[in-house]
């Protein structure tokens, strides 16, 4: 459970955070939506004690990061958004490393090991060097890794940035499989559709709060569930009608380039914001 | 407190044998040329008191080398840290600063002793066996305990990896040249030993030294290296606590 009330954090004269709360319940995917520069990743940041915050409280299954640091941080795996592998160790050297850190018995890392290549299917990969994977191998290995001490807890952040459509689809598989397995969820992201198969709960970020919180139905639910998209005043415009039926209709007598198409995350953050997510 | 060093030096000591077919003929080539130049064609036909000139080079360069190879961890941890983002793994993982210091301090170490390992098998090369006692090597290891600990502090300082290039040239380079590796101290006035003993390499050059050729240590020397070792090394600690933004 990851329990956050009234978060801040200061950059200069930059509010990166002013007065985050939000609640994930256990074994929950929550997803954090925003634009790059929201604050997603400095919230992912002070969550996992990389970052000290300038207020409010953070609670990982009832650890404070910041009072009790050590114990906070075995509740967790991380998934940065950038890439942190050991690039001059092997795939089975970074696994053990990272067991080691986190005070597991040798036997213990053997066995979880054997598990976690098998589970994001690197078995034939464990003696190679990690500068040697490909973009899509070494976002699986980032998973694995912050599962090898079996966490409660699992942020990702941004965590198919990069990637083409097929592996990124791969790796949702993955955290769908992650979820069943009981384990609390915190993602960030700026795909929109990766938020809305994966989230049972989204909030939206936006200068450094959140604007909006809720399951991605219910928040798409506010604006209509079908929209048209037409260029006017030389920019993609867009309306709202809540059947199939009522967008038909406005598209009669109207020239042809409209599209029609379900509404999505994105359509409810500019309802919102005003701004686009990406 | 300390749990957990093992990964950190477990860490550094994987990537130092893979890449130790590299390093040791690398660390082969400063002092070859040293012993050759300075050593063999310049001081061939010198004595520093009772001992040729080799004989006298061999345990500053040995002392040279401890603190060159122990202060090199600096540029592992920033090439982990501002290339590869490894300093976060460490961060997010439930082991105390003070944990991480020692692993990379005792990495430090580690590499210190080999360096100084290659320039002993040099010296007999050039058929310079001195006496590599029990005080040698204290001596050699609380040199490295020092410089290993300040690397550990200051890497946690620099903001990029050039800035690591100027730490070498302002504290490395002139105390290996000052430190009483080349020449004996003594020959300086005195306000000008005065000064250079305020240089732990200093200390160590002349601890190093003295146990080599067998001759009484001064106690002082072993003290002033713990000392200074201790707190370079809480430097080191707080440096990392603060190196959180």
């Amino acid at each position: 459970m990851i329990e956050v009330t009234d978060l801040s954090k200061q950059f200069g004269d930059r509010a990166a955070l002013a007065g985050v709360s939000f609640t994930v319940g256990p074994g929950t995917i929550f997803g954090y939506l925003g634009p790059n520069g929201a604050g997603k990743t400095t919230t992912i940041r002070i969550l996992t004690g990389l970052t000290r915050r300038d207020g409010g409280l953070v609670r990982l299954n009832g650890f404070d990061i910041e009072q009790e640091p050590l114990r906070c941080k075995a509740q967790f795996g991380l998934v940065p958004q950038h890439t942190n592998l050991d690039a001059e160790l092997t795939v089975e050297e970074n696994l053990l490393i990272h067991g080691l850190l986190h005070h597991m018995a040798r036997p213990d890392i053997a066995r979880r090991t054997e598990e976690l290549l098998e589970y994001i299917e690197m078995n034939d990969r464990r003696k190679v060097l990690v500068k040697t994977l490909s973009g899509g191998m070494k976002r699986r290995l980032l998973i694995g890794r912050a599962l090898m001490h079996t966490p409660g807890i699992l942020f990702l952040d941004e965590p198919t940035v990069g990637l083409d459509p097929a592996i990124r689809r791969r790796i949702w598989g993955l955290v769908r499989k992650i979820q069943s397995d009981g384990t609390t969820i915190f993602l960030t992201t700026h795909y929109i559709e990766e938020a809305e198969f994966l989230a049972d709960r989204v909030a939206f970020l936006d200068a450094g709060r959140i604007v909006a919180e809720d399951s991605p139905a219910a928040l798409m639910a506010g604006i209509g569930e079908w929209a048209v998209d037409y260029l006017g005043d030389n920019r993609l415009q867009t309306v709202y009608f809540g059947s199939r039926d009522e967008a038909r209709e406005y598209l009669v007598n109207r020239m042809d380039g409209l599209t029609v198409r379900r509404v999505n995350l994105e359509d409810a953050f500019i309802s919102m914001t005003g701004r686009k997510i990406l | 407190m300390i749990r957990g060093w093992t990964a950190v030096y477990l860490r550094e000591l994987i990537i130092l044998r893979r890449r130790l077919a590299k390093l040791i003929p690398a660390w082969s080539v400063s002092p070859l040329l040293y012993l050759i130049a300075f050593g063999y064609a310049v001081g061939r036909h010198v004595n520093v008191g009772s001992h040729t000139y080799l004989e006298f080079l061999l345990p500053g360069l040995v002392a040279m080398a401890s603190m060159t190879q122990a202060f090199a961890i600096a540029g592992e941890i920033n090439i982990a840290r501002f290339y590869w983002h490894i300093f976060d793994e460490f961060q997010a993982a439930p082991i105390s600063n003070l944990a991480y210091v020692l692993g990379e301090v005792l990495a430090g170490m580690t590499r210190a002793l080999l360096g100084g390992g290659v320039i002993i098998i040099l010296g007999t090369l050039f058929g310079v066996v001195l006496s590599y006692n029990f005080l040698f090597w204290i001596a050699f290891l609380l040199n490295s305990f020092v410089f290993a600990s300040l690397a550990v502090g200051l890497a946690m300082h620099v903001k990029s990896h050039a800035d690591q290039t100027l730490l070498n040239n302002f504290i490395i380079t002139p105390m290996a040249f000052l430190g009483g590796t080349f020449f004996p101290l003594s020959q300086l006035p005195v306000w000008g030993q005065r000064v250079l003993e305020l240089l732990p390499l200093t200390h160590a050059t002349k601890a190093i030294r003295a146990s080599a050729f067998a001759e009484a240590a001064h106690g002082g020397d072993y003290l002033v290296l713990a000392g200074v070792g201790c707190a370079c090394f809480i430097f080191a600690v707080v440096s990392v606590n603060q190196a959180k933004s």
